[in-house]
């Protein structure tokens, strides 16, 4: 058995810097061992627009950053023999792996042997009122009947059984962030599915890997109390793990950023609840009895996660429209901004009033109180002394015409509003609202295929 | 002799959100300051700091070994990211509205960076 498993993370979300991966990928590549590329992609409302391209196009529906991502690093990784796993398949993982097959055939590659992991999709499974009672705190999906998308979060077996059958890249649609991890270590260590510590530790290696730099520097830096330096070229991470899950966090040399004791307390607690009791597919996690020491420039081990039996239930995101954001902005700037902001706001607020009496209008004075403001009313600006400030008005309504007005009146500040409107800017977005929702272990159905096999 | 500073001159904090739920992991700089945030941030204080989020619940979470905190607040982002009409859906800026909380601490207790005195970490 190898002592030791290297996995190397390439991507945090969808947005995540294309290049991010060759560094990582060089430094796996100088290794020997089992070694793997982990990409995280899924936001929570990412499947559901995915979802949505399609049923628009049956050939999408996979994550808009498959290309963008894997194209840069795909040759060393085949060459070097690292395996991939990411969760770009998104709402289509088969589509998602034959466009990996049309990368690797326009690299002049040989044909990558690709797994298909599905069986999160809830769709055509539990109907929209079947959802609503299973919804947690149950207040989106009370009033909905039409589900955008719909699935659960599948853990790290089907992804170790991808990679038991000789998957060079293993591509899923949901599953927890952290069995991208957990995953490789159970294909290679054969940790029992009651070993409880061992895959808490294994969980605990992906929740730290899953945001990429987040653990290294990134999301982080606080100039004069938290410097990192060459945070232009941070360096994404890759943790060493053993057979006991004992896990050091380092990045490739030669890149910026910085690994140590608080970069990885930060990224350890992120998005985290109850510390004893962090729920994943295959265990639950306790941080509790956790230690973090640093034990060399950029090396910090992480040892001592707990952990307790698999929760009965699986957690599921669920998508439905949520009806139209609208936001428009314009500029007030120079002497007496504030006043001429103000009397903006009050313009629009009387105007609207009068026209959509029951939509909620936010305005944000940005440059004097805005994102750390918590008003769904004009902000009072008698007291500010900015000369710069940017007022943004938002609102949503599921009725576009509503929302149309809303941009229509701010735009026309432009020549009946105050002295010097400037710089005006709109737009109307489609908003989606998620629910999460608690669903029965039975409705997972894990299945992995190989691309081209015969079904 | 004690002394008043902000919480930013001896800790870190990072913000992440789950629905309509934010926590906020407050992280000591130097772990000798444990037992100060210990008793002087508490939940009552942290809620009473955001009470404009109007939060229904705040817990916090205490690490010792790590010398952190958990803060976890519920209902304080206006509906979340797919619902809230502010431009910090996801609550990311808010770990520094935690960071502005006074604390007293002891004149002679390690400090890692002052104001305007770079340290690499």
């Amino acid at each position: 058995m190898a002592a030791k498993v290297f996995i190397g993370s390439a991507a945090g979300f969808a947005g995540d810097r294309s290049d991010a991966g060759i560094p990582v990928v060089g430094a796996l590549a100088a290794h020997s061992g089992p070694r793997f590329l982990m990409y995280e992609t899924l936001a929570e409302r990412t499947l559901a627009l995915c979802q949505l391209e399609r049923r628009k196009d049956p050939a999408r529906g996979y994550s808009t950053a498959l290309d963008r991502l894997l194209t840069p690093v795909l040759k060393q990784c085949l060459a070097a023999g690292i395996r991939v796993v990411g969760n770009f398949g998104a709402a289509n993982p088969p589509m998602a792996a034959r466009r990996i097959a049309e990368i690797a055939r326009s690299l002049g590659l040989p044909a990558p042997r690709i797994a298909i992991v599905e069986g999160d999709d809830l769709s055509g499974r539990l109907s929209a009122s079947e959802l609503a009672r299973r919804e947690t705190g149950g207040k989106i999906l009370a009033q909905m009947r039409d589900i955008i998308s719909a699935n659960l979060y599948l853990g790290a077996q089907p992804i170790a059984h991808a990679l038991d059958q000789g998957a060079d890249i293993v591509v899923t649609g949901r599953v927890a962030d952290s069995a991208l991890a957990l995953g490789p270590l159970l294909h290679v260590f054969r940790w029992r599915a009651e070993d409880w510590d061992r895959l808490a530790a294994g969980t605990l290696a992906g929740h730290l890997l899953e945001c990429g730099a987040q653990v290294t520097g990134g999301y982080f830096a606080d100039p004069g109390y938290k410097d990192v330096t060459g945070l232009a070229e941070v360096g994404y991470p890759i943790a060493e793990i053993d057979a006991d899950g004992d896990i050091v966090i380092t990045k490739p040399a030669g890149t910026g950023g910085v690994v140590n004791r608080l970069t990885v307390i930060e990224q350890l607690l992120y998005e985290i609840h109850d510390p004893a009791a962090y729920f994943a597919p295959d265990v639950v996690l306790d941080l509790t009895g956790v230690d973090v020491l640093e034990i060399g420039k950029d090396r910090v081990r992480v040892t001592g996660a707990r952990g307790k039996p698999a929760p009965e239930m699986l957690k599921a995101t669920v998508c439905v429209e949520g009806g139209i954001l609208g936001e428009a902005e314009i500029s007030y700037a120079g002497v007496n901004a504030a006043a001429r902001a103000r009397l903006a706001g009050e313009v629009i607020c009387e105007r609207m009033q009068r026209r959509a009496p029951g939509l909620v209008i936010r305005i944000d004075a940005i440059g004097a109180v805005s994102v750390l403001g918590n008003s769904s009313v004009a902000p009072d600006l008698r007291a500010s002394e900015s000369e710069d400030i940017r007022l943004r008005f938002s609102a949503q309504s599921a009725d576009a015409a509503q929302i149309e007005m809303l941009l229509d009146e701010v735009e026309a500040l432009y020549c009946a509003g105050p002295a010097g409107g400037a710089g005006l800017r709109r737009r109307a977005t489609p908003r989606l609202a998620s629910a999460a929702c608690l669903v029965e272990r039975r409705y997972a159905e894990p299945r992995v295929t190989l691309f081209g096999a015969p079904v | 002799m004690n002394r008043t500073v902000r919480l930013h001159e001896i800790a870190n904090a990072r913000s992440g959100d789950k629905g309509d739920r934010l926590n906020i992991a407050l992280v000591c700089r130097e772990p000798a300051h444990f037992a100060a945030v210990a008793t002087q941030v508490t939940a009552e204080r942290v809620a009473a700091a955001f009470a404009a989020r109007k939060p229904t619940r705040v817990v916090r979470f205490d690490l010792p070994k790590l010398a952190a905190f958990n803060f976890v607040l519920d209902d304080v982002l206006e509906g979340g990211v797919n619902a809230s009409l502010g431009l910090d859906g996801h609550g990311k800026s808010l770990s520094f509205l935690l960071l502005d909380l006074a604390i007293d601490i002891a004149s002679g207790e390690p400090q890692s960076a002052r104001a305007g005195q770079k340290q690499s970490v």
